[in-house]
């Protein structure tokens, strides 16, 4: 790679992901390893770390920097209504179905700093779909989800944000449900009002209830084979039959155990059906 | 001397796409090594390009899925706001992690992780553009023992990515568009 710290070794990977996994409890092990070696480079470039085993004494001396390391691991990056299409399928095909169910649970799985989650409130409050629904948001990392509860983000963001809302077809404009604060903007707590958040690692949680609807976009991206297939299985087990999974667009689970279970609803907008 | 490589990989950004047109066109349909280009996009422009670039190739054009194994007699496209990583098994892995260089898709990330995997069996191919991402890739793509070509920056519409290219090394290959896919068309019967 092209930093200043010499390339990791995929030795040294095995090293830091073992010392990671005994002295954390976070096994990062299955992950995609070509994506995982860069950001590993990139936190050894950006802490000035020169070998790994001045890393493997931090990070088990050190619960800061473990932390920051997790949070490195784990990509943060997201944006509302990131595919606008995938929302729009969400709102004219998918909910004129659930939306007749006496309660309707959604899971977002992994949801990161929450921008999906808020996309979601945004959604179900114009159409009309408010009674009854419940949501639980989960994510491995504390911070992540801490930043969720808050519904703070940066304003540079907004604009990216107010973009896929247009193309989404939204009603209104998203200043309408955020207020702004120098840099950075507060969403709507209205919009979270059904939502709980919780800790949950898709690597080594079970499932934990059932619900209509499990959205879990671009996190599948950052394992390897065999662990998307764990945690398509975990998702096909959380699903009450005739239920809906909806992953990022280049996801798939061609290739998995879940694949018999589901039937294709939208092969562009990666939606499937519980058979 | 070039060898046949196992696959190709061509980054570029402002400039780039008509040379990329006029490579797909010219490109036999029994063309088997596969060919996996990295290009700047637009973010929300998610659709339509493959399409546009199917409609002159006579090899299929697609955005790979992640996961998806690399096959000979194909054109990938890197899709629009994600990075392009290939791994040791030769799959495609997606990522939508943080920009690089401004860029995502970053054409260093793809060159970084396709000449980790394929070595000197790599040829890369780096063409206009308005920014430096690709330079270090290409770079460290040359070091990995890949074959190197860097288009021309006297005949690029866009200098300024393929500069910062030649201020880190010198590749194997300086040439025009032209010369570019000549180069490409001799390498099926090789």
């Amino acid at each position: 790679m092209s930093g200043k710290i010499a390339e990791i070794e995929e030795k040294d990977i095995k090293s830091i992901l073992d010392n990671v996994k005994l002295t954390r409890g976070v096994d990062f092990n299955d992950y995609a390893q070509s994506s995982l070696r860069r950001r590993i480079t990139r936190f050894f470039e950006i802490n000035r770390i020169f070998n790994v085993s001045e890393f493997n004494a931090k990070i088990r001396n050190d619960d800061k920097f473990a932390e920051f390391f997790i949070n490195e691991i784990t990509v943060n990056v997201t944006e509302m209504f990131r595919d606008p299409s995938f929302w729009v399928f969400l709102r004219d095909k998918v909910f004129p179905d659930l939306i007749k169910r006496p309660v309707l649970k959604i899971w977002h799985a992994a949801c990161s700093t929450g921008e999906e989650v808020y996309s979601m409130g945004i959604l179900l409050k114009e159409a009309g779909f408010q009674n009854n629904i419940r949501i639980i948001a989960t994510d491995l990392n504390q911070g992540a989800l801490d930043q969720a509860k808050t519904g703070i983000y940066k304003l540079n963001n907004q604009k990216l944000n107010q973009k896929n809302y247009e193309m989404f077809g939204g009603k209104s404009t998203l200043s309408e449900y955020y207020s702004k604060n120098n840099n950075e903007v507060t969403y709507d707590s209205n919009l979270i009002k059904n939502v709980k958040f919780q800790k949950h690692n898709l690597v080594s949680n079970n499932s934990f209830s059932v619900f209509d609807l499990i959205i879990c976009r671009n996190v599948l991206i950052y394992f390897n084979l065999g662990l998307q297939d764990r945690v398509l299985h975990l998702f096909n087990n959380s699903l009450t039959p005739e239920s809906y999974l909806g992953i990022g667009s280049k996801e798939s689970i061609d290739r998995t155990r879940a694949e018999k279970h589901f039937s294709t609803i939208s092969f562009d907008e990666k939606i499937y059906k519980k058979i | 001397m070039i060898q046949k490589p196992e696959i190709i990989v061509i980054g570029g950004s402002a400039g780039s796409y008509s040379i990329v047109r006029k490579i797909l066109a010219s490109l036999p349909a029994n063309f088997s090594i596969p060919v996996v280009l990295v290009l700047h996009r637009l973010k929300e422009a998610r659709n339509g390009f493959d399409e546009s670039l199917n409609n002159i190739s006579k090899i299929k054009v697609t955005e790979p899925l992640d996961k998806q194994r690399i096959a000979a007699s194909q054109v990938y496209l890197s899709p629009a706001n994600y990075h392009l990583f290939i791994e040791k098994n030769k799959t495609f892995a997606l990522s939508i992690s943080e920009e690089e260089n401004y860029s995502r898709p970053a054409i260093d990330i793809t060159f970084d992780s396709a000449c980790d995997v394929y070595g000197e069996k790599l040829l890369s191919i780096l063409l206009s553009g308005a920014n430096g991402d690709g330079a270090a890739g290409i770079l460290n793509c040359h070091e990995k023992k890949a074959y190197t070509i860097v288009q021309d920056p006297a005949e690029a519409l866009f200098n300024i990515m393929p500069n910062a290219a030649l201020r880190l090394f010198s590749p194997h290959e300086l040439l025009t568009s032209d010369k570019i896919i000549e180069l490409l068309n001799t390498l099926n019967q090789k």
